[in-house]
């Protein structure tokens, strides 16, 4: 210890050390600064009580008021899902049709399908829903098996060609390679090209329209606009699912690509693919 | 006429005194102003109504604005996000209009002070007006500075007990009313009043009340001077405001002094007297506790009691007023150069002063012409100019305005038939308090067409839209282009939205987006 030193101007103690020549003053503390940091200390202790605060061997003190975050979070989780239950209950005495004719429901519905949308279904159709080669874009106005709210919603919930659900949408496009020469397979490819568009030998359209009537008006229709019950796409529009142009639709023809989409009504629950059905019936292009 | 040496000489001694510098972390000398009366006391009085009619009694006023909008002239919906002051109305995006009332209060806050110095502090600041009324209060218990700073010293007794108990209830009554009177700018002034009296406000009223009257009570009774001392940072800046042309309250020491208590004698015995007889009646009336005598000084708010203190005494010895008056530096230089013989001695009265007492013509006073000067005529013209900016952006501003949003995925959609889809969030704001119906066209796009839910399609390719008084419309426009009319890459368009009565118009430019090879 150094010895007590006085300052003999202020009269007030230093801290006793010297740094060439200088002594520091030892005034003491405010007192207002002394009793707020009194306070500081009893407000530090009752929050230890009141709040989980000491560590033990295996956890903590739990505090008197028995708060913990997470219990907070399942608070207002509960207090959410409360705020929610007149909707979920009316989505689910609801068909899709009525859901839509109701406003608010059907912003609550558009709301929880689009996120469900984004957890379950962008991996395929993209998180704009815009698809891509194989998986159909859903903004736009061309629906293989039905664009209504209720074809939609019969779509998701047994999915297609899905061998697990016995409701589900089924056909097949048949592999024509072994049916169809590789010329009759180039000629039949360029009359579906030419029904929307140009094509590279106007020659081969007439007996591709023959090889069409044999072959593929059975599904597609006479005029090749599709028929909705077997899936069967319309070939006279602009969009082509797995490509346009001639190479395209003859690799479709040769050996078709026949995809599948999973049914979501055993997975995801009623409510939800009512949900989703209305989210994707509000892109844009539903019927 | 008193003779000089009536005059009651006060027990005065200046809190804040240059010559006894206060060591820091002294403990607050209790100030005990006493009353003052005269020209700038009553001026005092006019601006302590006038401040506080305006703040207690604007949320009471009325201003019909419809059926779609609140009758209260002047409020602040927080919950609704508008601000309604009169005939004006302010969404969120027009804060600009405060912020620029802000920009220029600060410059008519530099005018002032560069003119008639800290016109601010001493009069309208609400820490002076109501350490002013809390004064008042303390006056009618306690009474007036003697029975006050008796009371002080006494023990502790019943009618002691009694007039402090008092005291200090009506000024928490007083602080509940300044706390209580701040939430009706936030709601609907009747209403709340009913709720809060009732206990069904909001806790955020109560909690607002509660913490202004914390802080009314302990600036305004307890704290005062030391609030302007210690915690408020205009004394600062002032400095740099103030110029050598600027009124500030001044003591003319070239013609009070030397001061003397006994003039008569001092006078006989042939020593040179001035006008001030130390009576310490300007020390007394101090409410920042310090004596002007000193000079300039950080403390004073320029309040000008010690004027009306000193003026009363002048007339009492039959002295001309203004011993302690309104001066520039430049005024008090040259008649401290008139009274010095420019420095060359002590001051000495009689170069001021003619043998019946009047002041010699040369004396320098104040003059109108002073506050025109090219620092004043700048910062008028600059608060002038934003002022004029301000009212014409407010009187050309627009009431229907409309935002559009791209789609960002997809950013379109090609169509069965080969048509291109674009999708857009447009949002239309009706900005006033009556429902309108828009109608929304496509200017630009060649064979544009619009689909949209929630809006009424129209003959030639329009869209009305009903929007509620207010409020701002959300909704989804898709708008497709026929294939033969594409432009590869996409081209740009127009939306514009006509209010039905097709007074106000409202567009915006917009992408239409397609793809990038013809296809």
């Amino acid at each position: 210890m150094t010895e007590k030193h006085i300052d003999e101007i202020s009269g007030v103690s230093t801290t006793g050390h010297e740094w060439d020549g200088i002594r520091e003053l030892d005034n003491p503390m405010p007192r207002w600064w002394l009793w707020t940091f009194y306070a500081t200390v009893l407000w530090a202790i009752g929050y230890t009580v009141a709040y989980p605060a000491w560590p033990l061997l295996t956890s903590a003190t739990k505090g008197v008021l028995d708060y913990s975050s997470r219990g907070e979070v399942k608070q207002e989780l509960a207090a959410a899902s409360a705020a929610q239950e007149k909707y979920i209950a009316a989505i689910k005495a609801k068909s899709v049709d009525e859901i839509e004719a109701d406003g608010s429901l059907r912003d609550f519905a558009t709301a929880a399908g689009a996120a469900t949308f984004r957890v379950n279904c962008v991996q395929c159709h993209g998180s704009g829903a815009q698809g891509s080669p194989g998986f159909p874009n859903l903004n736009d106005d061309e629906w293989l098996w039905g664009g209504s709210a209720d074809q939609i919603y019969k779509t998701v919930t047994h999915g297609i060609r899905f061998a697990d659900d016995a409701d589900t949408r089924t056909s097949e496009m048949p592999a024509f390679a072994e049916m169809l020469s590789a010329v009759q397979i180039g000629d039949v490819s360029a009359y579906v090209a030419s029904l929307s568009g140009s094509v590279s030998d106007p020659a081969k359209v007439e007996p591709g329209a023959k090889i069409y009537a044999d072959n593929c008006a059975a599904c597609h229709g006479a005029n090749a606009k599709g028929n909705r019950e077997l899936g069967a796409p319309d070939l006279t529009d602009a969009i082509w699912l797995y490509g346009s142009g001639e190479r395209a639709i003859a690799q479709q023809v040769r050996a078709p690509k026949n995809g599948v989409m999973p049914a979501w009504g055993a997975r995801l629950g009623d409510v939800k693919v009512k949900e989703l059905a209305v989210y994707v019936h509000s892109l844009g292009g539903g019927e | 006429m008193l003779d000089v040496g009536e005059v009651e000489r006060l027990e005065a001694e200046a809190v804040n005194s240059a010559k006894i510098r206060q060591p820091l972390y002294a403990a607050r000398k209790k100030i005990f102003p006493k009353r003052a009366s005269g020209q700038f006391r009553r001026f005092k009085w006019i601006v302590m109504a006038i401040t506080l009619g305006i703040y207690y009694l604007t949320p009471w006023l009325r201003w019909d604005r419809g059926p779609y909008a609140p009758d209260q002239a002047v409020l602040v919906d927080l919950a609704n996000r508008r601000f309604y002051f009169f005939f004006i109305e302010i969404w969120p995006q027009e804060f600009f209009f405060v912020a620029g009332l802000l920009v220029m209060a600060g410059i008519g806050l530099f005018l002032i002070t560069s003119t008639v110095g800290r016109a601010w502090c001493g009069y309208t600041c609400p820490q002076t007006v109501w350490v002013d009324l809390f004064l008042v209060v303390e006056r009618a218990i306690e009474g007036d500075r003697n029975a006050r700073i008796k009371l002080d010293g006494a023990p502790w007794s019943v009618s002691k007990m009694v007039k402090r108990v008092t005291k200090h209830t009506v000024w928490l009554l007083i602080a509940v009313a300044t706390g209580g009177a701040w939430i009706f700018y936030f709601a609907d002034a009747p209403t709340l009043l009913g709720e809060v009296l009732t206990g069904q406000a909001a806790a955020v009223a109560y909690m607002t009340i509660a913490v202004l009257t914390a802080t009314t009570y302990i600036f305004g009774g307890l704290m005062r001077e030391q609030v302007c001392t210690y915690m408020c940072p205009w004394p600062r800046i002032q400095a740099a405001m103030l110029d050598e042309n600027s009124l500030t309250v001044t003591y003319n020491d070239w013609r009070g002094e030397p001061r003397s208590r006994h003039a008569k004698k001092a006078a006989a015995a042939g020593e040179s007297v001035g006008d001030c007889v130390d009576c310490n009646a300007c020390v007394a009336v101090c409410p920042m506790g310090i004596d002007i005598r000193d000079g300039q000084q950080l403390e004073c708010i320029t309040c000008a009691l010690c004027i009306d203190a000193c003026d009363s005494v002048m007339d009492k010895i039959g002295r001309e007023r203004g011993l302690i008056a309104y001066a520039t530096l430049n005024d008090y230089n040259a008649n401290m150069a008139l009274a010095t013989g420019d420095g060359a001695h002590a001051i000495e009265p009689a170069l001021v002063r003619q043998p019946g007492g009047r002041l010699v013509e040369k004396v320098a006073q104040f003059h109108l012409g002073k506050i025109f000067r090219p620092r004043t005529f700048i910062y008028t013209a600059v608060w002038a100019l934003i002022g004029l900016a301000m009212l014409y952006a407010l009187l050309t501003r627009e009431r229907l305005q409309l935002n559009v949003l791209h789609d960002r995925n997809p950013q379109f959609v090609v169509l069965s038939d080969g048509a291109i889809r674009n999708g857009y969030t447009v949002k239309l704001l009706n900005m006033i308090p009556e429902p309108r119906t828009i109608r929304i066209t496509l200017v630009g796009l060649q064979g544009g067409a619009m689909s949209a839910v929630g809006a009424e399609q129209m003959e030639g390719e329009t869209l009305a839209v009903d929007v509620e008084p207010d409020r701002l419309k959300s909704l989804k426009i898709y708008v497709r282009q026929p294939r033969d009319r594409v432009q590869p890459g996409g081209t740009t368009f127009r939306f514009v939205a006509r209010d039905a009565a097709g007074t106000e118009t409202a567009s915006y430019d917009a992408n239409f987006i397609a793809p990038e090879a013809s296809r």
